[in-house]
């Protein structure tokens, strides 16, 4: 259901401390959403490819995602163009492509791949497990990371049950079909999921408090900055400052 | 505390679900030190639901309860209690959480108020005697049955309990898994009392079988456990016998 294909590798970026990261994302993300100005878009995929050179990380397993995304973009290039208004690019009939509309579809795409490509650099090549730890340690609410920690270890469990309730019912001849039975059965089996979901949260929830649980969370992993992460850091943030630059350059 | 006062007693203890007849009704139970005691009895006839009761899971509808020589009723008098009684879920699945094995283990220690060095110093010891070591960053969930069942039970080892309370322990392991475990008990130097369908685990296991009838442990029926001589139709397979 989650693979982590990424996750795995001893690149420069596998090796730089977790908490770097998320921060150095979190930030490149915002700077990337709010720059304006199409160079600054593209100094930003020119820069997101390159950590994802840096990585090594399978090129066909990043085409695939990167196919998911582009597919709801194209549904904004087949509308945006036609729908923007004035001024038109060009004329052919009843149909004017808009020019601001153009310009915004072709900004969203450039958006779109730098943040994606930075994050599968940056943030899909630790465990999430990892993810979880780091994002205690800079201090998000415990109440955020346990909830992330914890869909990760249930989602396989529910997956699970998910099929054993799919199983019974093929078991005993179910095809799904285009009619009422199908569709009831599927609700029978979502329903039944959410029932079982929420009577094993009771039953986890009573685990951890008989263990003592009071609603706060530990974590045992340490992480350890050194000095090539502090180098590597820099770079990264003197690559999102060049940004900066240029989007002001530009609105100047 | 009196060495021979009761750790566990439950005096005229009822207990019913919404809507539904009483599942304990009125039972009375002594459980000392050093006891061992199998319960054996059909389904729904309240064996979980009394685990829990001692637990503080659920609150009984009348009666009490005083468990290590001190009266419990409200959630924070369980604090205590969980921390010295230690309870196996029938289902592992819910009871390991954490990532990793090691986390996993380690909470309760953790919470317990135990240092991180000490935490995983306990927990590392736990996995050792349960023969885990080397388990320590495996994924919970990637663990076979067997697996998950043992790593339960060093979670609730390792924050060092004086009773266990183990539910179905040996459901669904196979006979290797299940020895191990019966080992694992016979080396502990801990009263326990165990829910299980299986003769032969509580026999090896336990020094006295209980069974339960309308809401109530039936403690003067103990069951008489017997040899007999049966025959094996589908060759060695089906159990090995001790010798």
């Amino acid at each position: 259901m989650i693979n982590e294909p990424f996750a795995a590798g001893n690149s420069l970026i596998h090796n730089l401390d977790p908490r770097i990261r998320v921060g150095l994302a979190s930030v490149y993300c915002f700077v990337i959403a709010l720059a304006k100005h199409t160079p600054v878009l593209l100094a930003a995929i020119v820069i997101s490819l390159s950590l994802i050179f840096i990585t090594r990380v399978n090129p066909r397993e990043i085409a695939r995602r990167l196919v998911i995304v582009n597919v709801l973009i194209f549904l904004l290039w087949a509308v945006l163009p036609l729908t923007y208004g004035d001024p038109a690019l060009f004329r052919a009939g009843p149909f004017s492509i808009s020019g601001p509309g153009t310009k915004l579809a072709a900004q969203i795409t450039l958006k779109c791949n730098a943040i994606l490509l930075a994050f599968i650099a940056l943030i899909a090549t630790m465990p999430l497990v990892t993810l979880g730890h780091a994002l205690n340690r800079l201090r998000v609410p415990a109440k955020i990371v346990l909830l992330l920690l914890m869909t990760y270890r249930y989602v396989f469990v529910i997956e699970q049950e998910y099929h054993r309730l799919l199983r019974a019912a093929r078991i005993r001849g179910f095809r799904p079909g285009t009619n009422l039975h199908t569709y009831k059965t599927y609700a029978y089996v979502v329903g039944m999921l959410f029932v079982r979901a929420a009577a094993r949260a009771e039953r986890v929830n009573q685990a951890m408090r008989c263990r003592g649980f009071n609603g706060k969370f530990y974590t045992l992993q340490q992480f350890e900055t050194v000095r090539h992460d502090w180098i590597l850091a820099t770079i990264i943030t003197a690559m999102i400052i060049c940004l900066l630059f240029l989007e002001w350059s530009h609105r100047a | 505390m009196n060495a021979n006062q009761p750790l566990i007693c439950l005096k005229q203890i009822s207990f019913s679900y919404p809507e539904a007849p009483p599942v304990i009704n009125q039972l009375d139970l002594d459980f000392y030190r050093g006891d061992r005691i199998g319960l054996m009895a059909p389904n729904g006839s309240g064996k979980t639901t009394l685990f829990h009761l001692i637990m503080g899971l659920l609150k009984p509808i009348s009666g009490q309860m005083e468990i290590f020589g001190k009266p419990v009723k409200e959630e924070k008098d369980f604090f205590e209690v969980r921390r010295r009684i230690g309870l196996l879920f029938q289902d592992a699945d819910d009871q390991l959480f954490s990532p990793t094995v090691l986390e996993d283990v380690a909470f309760g220690p953790l919470n317990l108020g135990k240092s991180k060095t000490e935490a995983i110093e306990i927990s590392r010891k736990t996995l050792e005697f349960l023969g885990l070591a080397g388990f320590e960053n495996r994924i919970t969930f990637k663990l076979s049955g067997g697996e998950k069942k043992l790593v339960s039970l060093a979670t609730v080892l390792a924050m060092e309990p004086e009773i266990l309370l183990l539910d179905e322990p040996i459901n669904g392991l196979d006979r290797k898994t299940s020895g191990k475990l019966i080992d694992v008990l016979k080396n502990l130097d801990l009263s326990y009392m165990i829910i299980s369908h299986d003769i032969d685990f509580l026999d090896a296991t336990t020094h006295a079988i209980y069974t339960m009838a309308n809401g109530k442990i039936l403690v003067d029926q103990q069951m008489q456990v017997h040899q007999h001589v049966h025959a094996h139709p589908h060759g060695t397979y089906p159990h090995a016998h001790e010798t």
